[in-house]
């Protein structure tokens, strides 16, 4: 017994270099900025009493979700036909998938929002061939407004999406739709009946981390914008930087990490999260 | 008739996947084009092809001291993340209680923090320890949010392993580091390399963090590429987008040659066993 807790005592030490640094230089100074939230530049609740009452920032959180809303949907609705696709291709096919997705999803997230920006600003590759074909006489608007942010977030989101679902989808029993299909079910039938069903967790669970992710998203926003299109954390960084408004930031900030945890903590219920972030 | 038509609704998805796949992959590649363009804004090549821009990458002391300092960074990062990730979760998983489990859920919460809400909390407590602006303050920012992915991979590879030859050892007369050295380490290496990996394209990718806690002295490509894009776009920005898309596309198709090397090499070691 002695020797079991002395061994167990040593294992403790392997952990702790990593746990005091996490703890001193990471949890410690997340929990100070949600302090400053209450304390500065005057302790009490008055920062969150702006935030409810500031029509500007108000405005700012409702962009924020309505682009995080506007993303979300067509990224799974996208990500799904993917993942779909890839559960039932030859190993071939499935191989080039899977190189096409892994590989957006390794480049640069700066890379991809300066690729949209060559693809959509006014003298872009977009409107220059729209403006050669003749199809457009004037150069299409895209960049620096809410069209070009959603396709540049749904772009980098995408394989966020397509990962967990096909992840989901490679453990459903193929059986059961040839099962229904057996007992007389349409193709249509036997999709939406059985193997959608079943694909529902996975569905769940890209939509919400893809919605989350988009909350706190601050560089494609923050590029393809260009100030016109302002998203919570680029507003968060501007009250840093320019205005150095750190009680208003915090809060902002709070706001946002609260929510990010709450969602997280709701989904959990339902799905492991550890299946999403790939522990298991 | 019935095949035929499940061969027109095969189709259909498929050629909607390969949509979807092409919106993904085209985007960045047009890159490449642009930056082979003899104008001095971004747009595709006019006249002739011009390698005048990566001329100036190659040529640019600004660019090049970017890129080795992201290197730099990235690789102590990845190397403290490693190291401690590993050691605690293999502490974590050979103690296996409530406590350790609770330690390590701890260990992951930088992945789920929003990066802008981390970079404000690094912000004000680097002022207060006067790490901003250092090769220090980046390195211990970029190692902790780089820990969690080395813990979760090295608990992964760790997930199958039979703690009996573990104990075995200590009962032989290992002691707690030859055991960890000569028995653990084989095992949960992949882990570690793959994590340390990851950590590594975090640190190198990270803008939102470095906007923060750095200021003149510290440079890094992502930092570089951000001012090139605020101020103007330059098609240097382009070159610099081509090479990284193209060295990530060797690291991903290498990652993939050597996945199917080992499972080859597995599926036949079955085979004649």
């Amino acid at each position: 017994m002695n020797l079991v807790f002395r061994q167990r005592r040593a294992y403790w030490l392997l952990v702790l270099p990593a746990f005091a640094l996490m703890l001193l230089f990471y949890i410690v100074p997340l929990v100070e900025l949600l302090w400053v939230s209450v304390s500065e530049p005057r302790p009490g609740l008055g920062n969150y009493e702006l935030v409810l009452l500031s029509g500007p920032i108000r405005r700012i959180i409702w962009t924020t979700v309505r682009v995080c809303i506007e993303t979300t949907i067509p990224t799974v609705v996208l990500g799904y036909v993917v993942a779909y696709a890839m559960v039932h291709v030859e190993r071939g096919q499935f191989t080039w998938m899977m190189l096409c997705v892994m590989l957006s999803f390794w480049v640069s997230v700066l890379v991809r929002a300066f690729s949209w920006l060559v693809m959509l600003n006014t003298r872009g590759v977009v409107n220059t061939l729209l403006l050669a074909t003749g199809l457009m006489e004037h150069p299409l608007p895209m960049a620096y407004n809410e069209v070009g942010v959603a396709i540049s977030i749904i772009h980098f989101m995408l394989p966020f999406a397509v990962l967990p679902m096909y992840a989901n989808m490679v453990g459903i029993d193929k059986r059961y739709v040839s099962a229904a299909r057996g007992l007389g079910a349409s193709r249509a039938q036997a999709f939406w009946q059985v193997f959608f069903q079943l694909s529902i967790p996975g569905v769940v669970g890209a939509s919400v981390l893809v919605f989350v992710f988009s909350l706190g998203f601050f560089v494609t926003p923050a590029i393809m914008g260009g100030g016109k299109v302002v998203m919570l954390a680029e507003y968060i960084s501007v009250q840093i930087q320019d205005l150095l408004q750190w009680g208003l930031a915090a809060t902002l900030a709070t706001l946002l990490l609260v929510s990010v945890f709450f969602i997280l903590a709701a989904m959990s219920r339902f799905i492991d999260l550890r299946t999403l972030f790939g522990a298991r | 008739m019935s095949s035929e038509r499940i061969s027109f609704g095969r189709c259909l998805v498929l050629a909607a996947a390969w949509m979807v796949i092409a919106f993904l992959v085209l985007p960045m590649l047009v890159v490449f084009p642009v930056s082979v363009t003899d104008q001095y804004y971004l747009s595709l090549p006019r006249e002739r092809i011009s390698l005048e821009h990566y001329g100036n990458f190659f040529g640019s002391e600004e660019w090049l001291s970017a890129t080795w300092q992201s290197f730099a960074i990235g690789a102590c990062a990845s190397v403290v993340a490693m190291t401690l990730g590993a050691l605690c979760a293999i502490g974590c998983w050979r103690i296996s209680s409530r406590a350790s489990e609770a330690v390590r859920a701890l260990m992951l919460t930088p992945i789920i923090v929003p990066a802008i809400v981390h970079a404000l909390a690094f912000y004000r407590l680097w002022i207060d320890l006067r790490l901003l602006d250092s090769y220090l303050g980046v390195i211990l920012a970029h190692a902790l949010i780089g820990l969690p992915y080395v813990v979760i991979t090295v608990s992964a590879s760790l997930a199958n392993f039979e703690p009996r030859l573990e104990q075995a050892a200590r009962n032989l007369g290992a002691s707690l580091w030859q055991t960890v050295r000569y028995v653990i380490a084989p095992i949960v290496m992949p882990g570690v390399l793959s994590g340390g990996a990851i950590a590594f394209a975090i640190s190198f990718d990270d803008i939102v963090i470095v906007l923060f806690i750095t200021s003149r002295h510290i440079y890094t490509l992502p930092k570089r590429i951000w001012n090139g894009i605020q101020d103007h776009l330059d098609p240097t920005i382009a070159v610099v987008a081509s090479l990284l898309i193209a060295a990530t596309f060797a690291l991903v198709l290498t990652k993939y040659l050597l996945d199917r090397r080992r499972l080859n090499g597995a599926a036949r070691e079955r085979a004649t066993a």
